[in-house]
């Protein structure tokens, strides 16, 4: 089966609960690159970001985090559809960012 | 020398401050956990460096902290809350049924004999439990399970368990409560609850009996006389002295029986702290006058304390967890606002002193008397 390395760019918040200071992380998928086999990698890698990104039980995205690659939005695909080729070449990196507010907070 | 460390929750991060026993001058550290939500964070009583922490936020939802060097450093514990069983459902504000979801964490209470052991107060209202330090949560089932679980309703809050507390007597007792459900007691260790409402009046339930249902705000407990409680309900101030098996109302001369917090002082268990808060709606001191109100009577009787609280154009909410007491001698008496302040004297309320004037919106206030 193929392993891909994959390139996730995570919220400042994020970053400082998983501990690292670059604002990029690379995660090993392997098989089929989709958002659930990024975001199970990089859960196990990272087991503090478990239930920030996604619910711990119905595994939904969480509403106010939004997904994005390839300057599309992504966060209403199935968590099981591929994502862009260059995620998976490692040419783009797959997007976890939180929604704005709209100035409520 | 005394030392009092204070334990502050806000909307944007946690801070701790800390003085000694004089508590004239502070030491203020953080934010800690910056741009979270610090629901709640408490020591425990049997290890004074071991706290833990609430930490939420819409985006990203809970997370739980816990520290063993008295807030120095911190490490992320478990944050899975999950319901036992099938979770089922309670009342939704249109009074159908709502499936029971998990939101934050209002409320952490360590034991008083295990600094492993914590209890936390989750929204949708359930009880949970870590044995290990944060490592696990395990939900206490019986008490969403004991009958009047899919009658409880959310207040415009939310529907919190954001009270609990232990009975230093009894390990088998505790009392929690719940908006807008209202209070509830277990005398075998969390196994089993009944609702200890009786007494309470609300307007808006035409049934004078309703088992379930009231709008309690907070409860407070003198360590010495676990069987009276006091209550700060939405609207009266009540009292039990059978340990919740009827209430009866001390709101008294109060200009308005409507707040949040309430509390009891170190030393003398018929002296209790509160702050009226104009309602409905508008949710702020009456006149634009800061008072706590302090009664040594155990209620009925009251007398505004001003000195040193703003007494103009002050507009500020005092929140239902921002009040603490601490157990030096001479009795600390704390309180946070939603302006970002936190009040302190050192002389049980006489006079008072902001620690600080511009935190973000005060969640929660807690201290620790360190030897």
């Amino acid at each position: 089966m193929s392993v891909g390395v994959i390139r996730v760019v995570l919220p400042a918040h994020l970053r400082t609960l998983a501990q690292v200071s670059s604002s990029e992380v690379q995660v090993e998928v392997m098989g089929p690159v989709t958002q659930r086999s990024v975001l199970d990698a990089l859960e196990a890698r990272y087991p503090t970001l478990q239930g920030t990104i996604r619910d711990h039980v119905s595994q939904q995205r969480r509403a106010f985090v939004r997904f994005f690659a390839c300057e599309q939005d992504l966060s209403h695909e199935s968590p099981d559809a591929p994502l862009p080729d260059a995620v998976v070449s490692g040419a783009e990196p797959f997007l976890v960012v939180g929604a704005i507010a709209g100035g409520a907070i | 020398m005394s030392k009092v460390r204070v334990l502050v929750g806000t909307r944007k991060g946690a801070f701790i401050l800390e003085s000694d026993g004089k508590r004239q001058k502070w030491d203020v550290s953080g934010p800690h956990f910056a741009g979270w939500e610090m629901y709640h964070i408490k020591g425990s009583p049997v290890d004074s460096n071991r706290l833990y922490a609430s930490q939420s936020s819409g985006w990203f939802g809970q997370l739980m902290q816990r520290s063993n060097d008295g807030g120095k450093t911190w490490e992320p514990v478990d944050n899975k809350f999950l319901y036992d069983g099938v979770p089922g459902t309670h009342q939704w504000y249109d009074g159908k049924p709502h499936p029971w979801e998990f939101k934050r964490v209002w409320h952490l209470e360590p034991s008083l004999t295990d600094p492993d052991t914590v209890y936390a107060g989750v929204e949708d209202a359930a009880l949970f439990r870590t044995t290990d330090g944060g490592k696990t949560w395990n939900e206490l089932p019986g008490l969403r399970g004991h009958g009047s679980g899919s009658r409880w309703q959310p207040g415009a809050g939310g529907m919190g368990l954001h009270t609990i507390l232990l009975d230093r007597s009894d390990p088998g007792r505790m009392y929690i409560a719940i908006s807008a459900a209202g209070a509830f007691r277990t005398d075998d260790g969390g196994t089993t609850w009944k609702p200890i409402n009786r007494g309470l009046k609300s307007q808006y339930i035409p049934d004078p009996d309703a088992e379930v249902g009231h709008c309690v705000h907070r409860i407070a407990m003198h360590p010495s006389r676990p069987s009276v409680l006091f209550m700060q309900k939405h609207w009266d101030v009540m009292r039990t002295d059978d340990a919740g098996e009827q209430w009866r109302e001390i709101s008294g001369n109060l200009p308005t029986d409507f707040g949040f917090v309430i509390d009891v002082h170190a030393h003398e268990p018929e002296t209790v702290y509160v702050v009226p808060i104009k309602s409905d709606s508008e949710h702020f001191p009456l006149e634009g006058k800061l008072r706590v109100y302090r009664s040594k009577t155990g209620g009925d009787e009251w007398e505004p304390l001003t000195k040193g609280l703003p007494q103009s154009d002050c507009y500020v909410d005092v929140l239902r967890a921002a009040m603490a007491i601490d157990s030096l001698d001479s009795c600390g008496v704390y309180f946070g606002t939603t302006g970002g302040q936190v009040y302190a004297s050192s002389d049980s309320g006489d006079s008072w002193n902001p620690i600080v004037r511009d935190l973000p919106a005060v969640l929660s206030v807690e201290v620790q008397t360190l030897a």
